[in-house]
């Protein structure tokens, strides 16, 4: 049994299904990541989690024991909120040693813990100032403290980065993941951005209208998609549609060009199935794997780093692939004739 | 050949004056019908029928009879105040945060908007039509539950009734001021306490109530002022049978009872002063609950 | 149902009793007028009286005239502090506070004492200045709430903007101020003038301090001398209050649907 338990959870508001049997263990210490978009049910789950939303059924249980029925504040669980949720009219000091002062601890052990927590998200010098005195990067990095100042069995984090700059946001990405390691402590971070998620997470649960579509580490999310969703809600890419030749022997037809899968594919032959590929798995030229396609520049967008290119293909259909970006070599013409080419292994057939 | 003439708008120098003569109506309006009346009690109550400056206005205050009537009104604006404020707040909360029906809330509100401002003559009468020696209520009382209202002492045209009677401007006035105060606080607060272990009285005590504090004692200056300079409610109510300061005042400016202008401005001074005090605590107070709650 | 809602709806339910029982009393009392009958006797004994009619038309009159002063005086200031004087607001807004901390019997009593007719500007001594007088204090009255909602209405739109543009056009300040900014600003300034209205309609003692026979001091009277009529008043009075106040609501709820298609 996993650490924190969470057991068919199900949650209806009204007529409405939000959550429909929701299943995951995350191990202690875990960083779990929810990904989907608004209203694909992330936030209620972890609601029902924290004990804001009773479950219409289902269970959660942390450490063996079954704490679905027990309020917010008997459940060890530290939150932190999009909008950070500082308390307006105590410090800084206040703010983290809330929890502890509730809990009845002594004068000089709350001192001791705040100032620990505030060194430990490096602001050990701001403990008498009021929240309205910070900007929202440091009112988030106290909102971390006060919630694991208590020392919390699990962390929640509820888009804790969606208000921020985005150059503050990746800092405080990187000093959130390096808190939560350091302390061991158990995560879920409920995000709808795609790379603080892969960034972030030991595993993501990548959810879609009350699903978990699935569930697995950044790296099996990325490159093996469970289903259509997934591989078009987690970075960008490319639907190719192919013609099915065999669909046991796994043969079928690229824009005219024959090609043979890893697997066997689901459907019959004669059939149209969508393939997807990702746009940096595609090589602009020969070289780039077994299978070639002939076609013409369409779109150029420079983008630094790399250039992502849109290339007509001769059988029909469009695909865009990333090159790097070299000083040394100027971007493709639109308009010349080129080669692309990839391999087999990259193409995902998708679940219709 | 065309010429073609660019009008560019007018110089600055013509158009500065101009926006002066926009605002100087304002202004002469304002020092003529507001600041100089004003300051002319100021300076009155400082002076004596021969123009010298003397304390002897402000002495006069400390006679019993004035004295009384400053302390009836004190007692009046600040029970209708407190219990205003008590009770405003009540509804405010229910209708808030009670998970009452939103529809509710609005009639709520709106019904405030009204009664706040059904102030002065009208009001009396109301209430001289349900509490009064044949009044609706009193007759029910009788009636109904055999009891006698008027037999146990009491009478519409008192301190008793004339608090029941400002209640009844004071509470929506209220409403009206906390209801979006308690709309201020954030459902995140209360949850950020509950995850730190805070019970729903740890909350109140240590986060909400702080936070309004200002609002809930603001308000509170505000009620008392607004009691405080009420005069149609309790001279249509109780006639000249309560004395109480802005009566008192009333009557000494139609010179029925005194004729001592100089007693007048001082006794306009004091209501100045105190409405200010209260006013004051209260425009403080609201800037900063304003800076929480932005 | 909670325990929560159970006190709310018991709050609410107290509240409810105690606002609408003088309402429901007032209301009463006035159709008692005719022995053991309900009957409007009362309403129409007031309606008919010459005194009612004159004092209730001459009220409107000088709401309506306080309303025209308010705009004229607070619109342009409003717009021009905004536009040109951002340095004049606290002080604008301390003098619109004022109406609110200097209780209106002091004012009052300022005009008798400054505008007497031993004074530079004797206007309590004629009939003109009386009621001058009387205007000019139903405005400063009207100040708090006049000025806040035009401010407030100023505000949602970008008057400086709309200005040059109109300015760009050929258009002088008169020309602006009419026919591009109080539209703009109608709806505040709307919920203003209603609130005007029915803060002026029944006013007591500005009137009877200045021995102005209007619709306040003739409540006062009545309340004196009859038993029923007063109730009825109430209830006109009251209708009044309600009619003002639901027409801001109706005014704001529109504004709000229009501003939301746009």
């Amino acid at each position: 049994m996993s650490f924190l338990d969470i057991r068919h959870l199900q949650k209806s508001f009204g007529a409405h299904r939000v959550v429909k049997d929701f299943t995951l263990g995350i191990d202690k210490g875990e960083f779990v990541s929810f990904l989907g978009p608004s209203g694909c049910g992330k936030t209620t789950v972890l609601r029902m989690v924290g004990g804001f939303e009773a479950p219409t059924s289902g269970a959660v249980s942390i450490d063996g024991r079954d704490v679905t029925a027990l309020p917010a504040n008997r459940r060890k669980i530290g939150m932190v909120f999009q909008s950070y949720a500082l308390f307006p009219n105590l410090t800084v000091a206040e703010n983290v040693g809330f929890g502890l002062k509730v809990a009845g601890q002594g004068k000089a052990e709350i001192a001791r813990r705040v100032a620990e927590m505030l060194e430990l998200i490096g602001l050990p010098q701001l403990g008498s100032r009021y929240p309205f005195q910070l900007s929202g990067g440091q009112q988030q990095r106290v909102a971390l403290a006060r919630a694991l100042a208590p020392r919390p069995e699990v962390l929640l984090l509820d888009e804790p980065l969606s208000a921020l700059d985005a150059k503050i946001r990746v800092s405080l990405r990187d000093e959130i993941r390096r808190i939560q390691r350091d302390l061991g402590i158990t995560t879920i971070f409920v995000t709808h951005d795609q790379e603080e998620a892969l960034s972030m997470s030991d595993r993501v649960v990548v959810m879609h209208q009350g699903v978990a579509d699935q569930i697995g580490t950044p790296f099996e999310i990325y490159n093996r998609p469970a289903t259509r969703f997934v591989a078009e809600f987690v970075g960008t890419l490319n639907l190719i549609d192919a013609d099915l030749v065999d669909a046991a022997a796994g043969h079928i037809r690229l824009a005219g060009v024959p090609v043979t899968l890893d697997r066997a594919s689901p459907g019959r032959a004669g059939e149209r199935i969508s393939l997807a590929l990702r746009p940096e798995t595609v090589t602009l030229g020969r070289g780039g794997g077994d299978i070639v396609l002939p076609g013409r520049i369409a779109e150029v967008h420079f983008l630094g780093p790399v250039i992502r290119v849109r290339v007509s293909v001769e059988g029909g259909g469009s695909i865009a692939l990333d090159t790097f970006n070299q000083a040394d070599r100027l971007p493709p013409l639109i308009g010349a004739p080129v080669d692309i080419s990839m391999s087999h292994r990259d193409l995902l057939v998708l679940a219709a | 050949m065309t010429t073609i003439t660019l009008s560019l708008p007018s110089a600055r120098q013509p158009r500065q004056v101009l926006s002066w003569f926009g605002v100087a109506p304002f202004f002469l309006f304002a020092l003529l019908f507001l600041i100089l009346p004003t300051l002319n009690i100021v300076v009155g109550a400082f002076r004596n029928p021969q123009g010298q400056v003397t304390l002897e206005n402000l002495g006069k205050l400390l006679s019993p009879s004035i004295l009384s009537a400053f302390w009836i009104s004190i007692e009046l604006s600040l029970l209708t105040a407190v219990l205003g404020c008590l009770f405003g707040f009540l509804i405010a909360a229910a209708i808030t945060l009670g998970g009452l029906p939103r529809p509710l809330r609005n009639a709520i509100l709106t019904f405030s908007g009204v009664a706040s401002n059904f102030a002065g003559v009208p009001l009396a009468f109301a209430f001289i039509a349900t509490l009064g020696r044949l009044g609706f209520v009193t007759m029910l009382l009788r009636h109904w539950f055999g009891i006698n209202l008027y037999g146990s002492g009491f009478n519409v045209v008192s301190f008793l009734g004339l608090a029941l009677t400002y209640l009844y401007f004071q509470i929506p006035l209220m409403v009206l001021i906390i209801t979006p105060a308690l709309e201020g606080l954030r459902r995140e607060w209360r949850e950020a306490a509950e995850s730190l272990g805070a019970s729903g009285a740890q909350y109140w005590r240590m986060v909400a109530l702080p936070v309004l504090w200002p609002s809930l004692l603001g308000t509170l200056a505000l009620l008392f002022a607004n009691a405080f300079g009420a005069v149609a409610t309790a001279i249509a109510l109780t006639g000249s049978s309560l004395s109480i300061a802005p009566i008192v005042l009333f009557a000494q400016i139609r010179g029925d009872v005194l004729n001592d202008p100089h007693l007048g401005y001082a006794i306009a001074f004091a209501m100045i002063v105190l409405t200010a005090i209260a006013n004051c605590i209260y425009i403080l107070l609201r800037m900063r609950a304003e800076r929480w709650l932005k | 149902m909670t325990g929560r809602q159970l006190w709310s709806w018991l709050a609410v339910a107290l509240g409810g009793l105690y606002f609408l029982l003088p309402l429901v009393g007032m209301f009463d009392f006035s159709m008692r007028m005719q022995r053991g009958v309900y009957s409007f006797q009362a309403y129409r004994v007031v309606l008919a009286d010459p005194q009612f009619q004159q004092t209730f038309g001459y009220s409107v009159a000088l709401a309506l005239l306080t309303i025209i002063l308010g705009i004229l005086l607070v619109v342009p200031t409003a717009y021009f502090v905004r536009l040109r004087f951002p340095g004049l607001r606290p002080a604008i807004e301390f003098i619109t506070l004022l109406p609110l901390v200097i209780p209106p019997i002091v004012i009052v009593f300022g005009y008798i004492r400054i505008y007497n007719t031993s004074s530079v500007l004797p206007l309590t001594g004629s009939w003109w200045g009386t009621n001058i007088l009387l205007l000019c204090g139903y405005a400063v009255l009207s100040l708090p709430y006049m000025y806040r909602s035009v401010d407030t209405g100023l505000r949602t739109i970008d008057i400086a903007s709309l200005t040059e543009a109109a300015q760009s056009l050929g258009a002088g300040w008169a020309r602006i101020l009419a026919v591009v900014i109080l539209p703009n600003v109608f709806v505040s300034v709307l919920s203003g003038a209603f609130l005007t209205f029915a803060i002026v309609i029944g006013e007591y003692v500005f009137a009877a301090l200045l021995n102005v026979n209007s619709f306040g001091p003739y409540m006062v009277w009545m309340g004196g001398n009859r038993a029923y009529e007063p109730s009825a008043l109430a209830v006109v009075a009251f209708a009044i209050t309600w009619a003002c106040m639901g027409l801001i609501q109706l005014f704001t709820r529109f504004s709000k649907f229009s501003t939301a298609r746009r």
